[in-house]
Order: C-alpha cells, then structure tokens, then sequence
C-alpha cells in the first residue's frame, strides 16, 4: 500500500499541481488509463471547491489532499472551512444555469458539484473527525482490485 | 500545458480560439478576453474549444457569464467542440442545453439565426 499527502496554500495556481500528482499516483496504483481524466477532473473540482470555501472565509490554513491504494485509490481532499458551507451543495437543472440572476460563483459551486457526482461513481462528502471541515473523499477501482 | 487564446474575425462573427488548460487559475483570463471582446463591440461570439485539453466548473462559469452578457446585448454565443470527454462535462452539468454547440466552427457560424 502506498500513501502520498500534498498540503497546499489556498491558491488557484497549486489546484493544477494537486490534479498532476493525483493522476500520477492513479496511474501507478493501477486505475484504468480512460478513467484518468475523470480522476483529474474530479481531484480539480474537489480542490478547487476546497479553495473556494477559504478564500471566502479568509482561512490561511492548508488545504490538505491524501492519496493511498490500499484496496481502491482513495482521494481525501479536507477543507477547514465551517461545516454548513461545505454541505451545501445542490446540483443545478438547465433552466437554473441559465437565469439571469444566478451569479457566476453560485453556477461555478453548481457545476462543480454537479461533475463530481457526475464523475466520481464512489463519492462521499462528510464533515472532518477532528475540528472544524468538511472531506470530500473519492474512490476508484484499480487493476489490484 | 498553459492556457492559449488567439482571435480572429469570419464576417460578422468574432472566434476565440482556446487552448490549453482551462481553470480555476487560468478562467479569469479567459473571462478577461471574453469582456474586452463584448465591451469591444463583438456581438456575435464563437468560442472554439477544439485544442482545450482540460475544462473545469470555473471556465463553465465563465463561459455560461458570456452567454449572458451577449444575450441581454441580443448578441449571440457559440462552442466548438467534439472532444467527447468536453462533450461528456457538457451533458453532465445540463450545460449542453444552455449552450448551442458546434462540431466546427463553419457549423456554429451557419447556424447563427440570429442576423449576424
């Protein structure tokens, strides 16, 4: 079993290295070759929301994504921003996206959203065990089972 | 790979060639060029996605945002795309319809009913 942990400031700029060593580490855990952009993008939004929640609560703190094969590869992204902001997510239906009113971060959390549970067959969004935040924990099968 | 925007005029229509990684760091300038193309006068955007290799939420959000702006300025707005990893993003979110697209951008500017 191999286990890989990346922390990173909450910066746009570092989503993209998480997205790389995240599909690297798929790639030798054994996860199927067409399911890899689906790892990429599913890692990218889960950082990406993660991101989001602290810079729009002003948390310096880390954002912090483990990655282990041990059985399926397993993506935990934890973000330390106030549980009721983490969980309140809804995917959004056509005529929603296209209302005027909606701003382009409220579409932006929808569809982002929307493509993790679109993508990411074994999802599971929760709050942290030990103070405050929210996992975004995602699995994949690998060749090893 | 980094993000590439490149534009060029067919008539009427104003296409914005896009390539490279789109996301939650690279979509603000993508949304730049999209405003000062609307503020410039474009009416009638095409937005070429043929050599993007990645596509987020964030460049959905910034996408669906200049679909807005040309619409409330009875402008119009198009995608090129047939990767069908894109396409998939496109159906999952509902976005492919909200947003009209094109196999080739020669399709997208053909199918501008719109006076363009």
């Amino acid at each position: 079993m191999a286990t890989v942990k990346l922390s990173f400031s909450p910066a746009p700029v570092h989503v993209r290295t998480a997205r790389l060593v995240g599909v690297a580490v798929a790639r030798r855990a054994g996860v199927r070759e067409d399911l890899l952009d689906e790892v990429r993008l599913a890692i990218g939004e889960a950082c990406t929301r993660a991101v989001a929640l602290h810079r729009q609560y002003g948390l310096a703190e880390l954002v912090y994504v483990e990655m282990s094969d041990g059985g399926p590869y397993t993506v935990r992204v934890v973000d330390r921003a106030p549980i009721e902001a983490g969980l309140g997510l809804a995917a959004l239906g056509p005529d929603e996206l296209a209302k005027e009113s909606l701003s382009e971060d409220a579409l932006t959390t929808g569809v982002g959203f929307a493509l993790l549970a679109g993508f990411v067959e074994d999802l599971q969004v929760r709050p942290v065990d030990e103070g405050v935040g929210t996992e975004v924990r995602m699995a994949w099968p690998t060749g090893r089972g | 790979m980094e993000l590439s925007l490149a534009t060029r005029t067919v008539g009427e229509h104003t296409v914005l060639e896009v390539g490279g990684e789109v996301d939650v760091y690279t979509a603000p300038r993508l949304r730049e060029r999209l405003i000062e193309l609307i503020d410039g006068g474009a009416r009638h955007v095409v937005v070429d996605l043929g050599r993007v290799d990645f596509l987020d939420s964030t460049g959905l959000g910034v996408l669906v945002g200049a679909l807005k702006r040309l619409r409330s300025a009875s402008g119009s707005f198009a995608l090129v795309c047939d990767k069908e990893p894109l396409l998939k993003i496109f159906r999952i979110t509902a976005l492919d319809q909200v947003f009209p697209l094109h196999p080739t951008v020669d399709a997208a500017i053909a199918a501008d009913t719109t006076g363009a």
